[in-house]
């Protein structure tokens, strides 16, 4: 018994500043916020905790669910993700599959694609806003401007201020700002697949296509999977650039990260902690499997 | 991760694949297209630049939309005194909540992933899962009961909150990457520590610390872009008054008065310079960061 001590004590010694913070503020939080979120808490006097709040289970999710401004909110997030992910992983490949080969100035290309990832959402917010303008003809300015000087006008449009879609225009910022970061996944796992492979394929008298069927694309499906996952869960930063473009009042382009925002605001914490613990929901139900099975390779 | 940021600064060997050789005509054609379409490609990602740039130049004489696209008839600095004046507090407490914040999570971060990678016992790898999870949560989920305890451990809003706030959330990725580069240290190295009866904390500090400077530059660049680029705890925990410059700029560019689009872009460039320097400067460490985002690395 000493012993054992002995040898897993030091060890989570010291971890446990750590395991102590990511404890208190990751579980210990989650846990407090689904308290809140089965309490009629709407209130600023209940908020502050001058009036009590009362536990109605989980009339809270339920209320949310039904109401027509929520499923638009959600309609919104996987219109939204949807785009967010076609877009950056098809532009991700592209780019790294051209770059892949022998380029000239390789590296040039590499950093301007990559570097809108350095800039945060709500900076990069501020030009997208210009360069989605919704005015359109003589008023135009920004992307339906740019439109009519190479003669593309059909191609002017509304951009965020269309009610369906107008969360679409919101996911090109993302894509923009997120594709580089695709394309240096998949060029490093174009560069981790052994020459070998593709020479014997060639010398078997595969065709390039079928040398990317069989050979490259099973390669790089792991990092297809890490780039969706990470992509995917980014989709959240939604929120940022909704703030910065189209503000959180905007019916059209809102999320339920914006809601969450909308209630905390107006005092109404146990919907704003409903709203959390669904987002957490959605996305631990994609996370935990890959978290899990990641764990499960590594031993192997 | 290293090994992949790696791969990715690698020079490429030149030679072409000799079956191409032999059809001179479509392997031109082939490339002339890829050169079309990656410099295509190249404007479009560099359009915006473009607008930042040129608008942050731009008077109230240029502000007619048949003039969007155009390069200021006049050029002026206006934009550029008075978004610095506006943003210049925010920047100076943005560094003060990023050195800090990146500092402490990245010595966090190391020694955790010093203990899950080698000095390892029964269970560390569901203990790694644990901690890792967090880097995924949607913060979403904690914002209402973070609020609650922030006011409770009487943490002022702004700097030291914030502070706080990247230091907890930042353990998860840093733990990862540490981890992650620890595991490809030589199980000899910390052998030969053992042998010599240096205990955990000596093998640590004068073995494994040494040898962790490159991932250090990697987790200093992530957490202080991250942190630098934050809106969301930002905008919970702080006010344009308090805040760093996410909030500061988000306030100019949504300011009360007319939107000037010259003075919010002008902002805009100083808000992103600092990481866009380091981009530019680190940009190897920039992208094993990136890398070690993907969890196997």
């Amino acid at each position: 018994m000493l012993k054992k001590l002995r040898r897993v004590g030091p060890p989570l010694l010291l971890l446990a500043p750590s395991l102590i913070l990511v404890g208190v503020f990751v579980y210990g939080l989650i846990a407090a916020n689904f308290s809140t979120s089965l309490t009629d808490n709407h209130t600023a006097a209940q908020a502050t905790g001058q009036k009590p709040a009362a536990f109605v289970w989980f009339t809270n999710y339920l209320d949310l669910l039904a109401s027509e401004d929520f499923q638009h909110s959600l309609t919104n997030l996987v219109l939204y993700t949807v785009v967010f992910l076609a877009g950056t992983m098809v532009m991700g490949f592209l780019w790294a599959w051209m770059l892949e080969k022998p380029v000239k100035g390789e590296g040039l290309f590499r950093s301007v694609y990559l570097f809108p990832m350095a800039v945060s959402f709500v900076a990069s917010g501020v030009v997208w806003r210009w360069l989605l303008n919704s005015n359109q003809d003589e008023q135009a300015s920004g992307l339906n401007r740019l439109f009519q000087v190479v003669g593309l006008d059909v191609l002017q449009n509304n951009w965020w201020n269309n009610v369906t879609f107008g969360i679409v225009a919101i996911a090109i910022p993302a894509i923009w700002q997120l594709s580089g970061y695709v394309m240096a996944l998949f060029l490093a796992g174009f560069r981790g697949i052994p020459d070998e492979l593709r020479e014997a394929a060639r010398v078997d008298g595969a065709s390039e296509w079928k040398l990317y069927r069989h050979v490259l694309f099973p390669q790089l499906s792991p990092v297809a999977l890490s780039a969706l996952i990470i992509i995917g869960h980014m989709s959240l930063k939604a929120f940022d650039l909704i703030m910065s473009i189209s503000k959180p009042a905007n019916y059209q382009t809102k999320v339920p990260a914006v809601d969450m925002f909308v209630f905390k605001s107006s005092f109404d914490y146990a919907n704003a902690a409903a709203v959390g613990s669904i987002l957490l929901i959605i996305v631990a139900l994609v996370i935990v499997p890959y978290l899990v099975r990641t764990n499960r390779e590594e031993k192997r | 991760m290293t090994a992949a940021a790696d791969q990715l600064a690698a020079p490429r060997t030149m030679a072409p694949p000799p079956a191409r050789r032999t059809r001179p005509g479509r392997y031109t054609l082939a490339r002339t297209l890829r050169y079309a379409a990656l410099i295509f490609f190249l404007v479009v990602v560099l359009i915006p630049v473009y607008v930042l740039l040129v608008t942050s130049f731009k008077g109230t004489g240029d502000a007619d939309p048949s003039r969007a696209w155009a390069l200021p008839q006049v050029w002026t600095l206006d934009n550029w005194a008075t978004a610095w004046t506006a943003l210049s507090p925010a920047i100076a407490r943005t560094v003060a909540v990023v050195v800090p914040s990146a500092v402490i999570a990245a010595f966090l971060g190391s020694l955790n992933g010093f203990v899950l990678a080698r000095w390892s016992f029964r269970g560390a790898d569901i203990v790694f899962t644990v901690i890792l999870f967090g880097m995924f949560i949607p913060y979403q989920a904690v914002m209402i009961p973070l609020n609650q305890l922030v006011l409770d451990l009487g943490i002022p809003t702004g700097v030291p909150t914030l502070i706080l706030l990247h230091v907890v959330y930042g353990i998860p990725i840093t733990t990862l990457i540490f981890r992650n580069y620890y595991a490809t240290v030589p199980h000899e190295l910390i052998e030969a520590g053992r042998v010599d009866g240096a205990g955990m904390l000596r093998t640590y500090w004068s073995i494994v610390l040494p040898l962790s400077v490159p991932s250090f530059v990697v987790v200093l660049i992530w957490q202080f872009t991250s942190a630098w680029n934050d809106f969301l705890f930002a905008v919970f925990f702080s006010s344009s008054q308090n805040g760093p410059v996410t909030v500061a700029l988000n306030n100019l560019a949504n300011g009360a008065l007319l939107q000037n689009y010259g003075v919010s872009m002008a902002g805009a460039l100083f808000a992103s310079l600092p990481t866009l320097l380091v981009y530019i400067v680190l940009g190897k460490y920039f992208v094993g960061g990136l890398m070690s985002g993907s969890v196997k690395g």
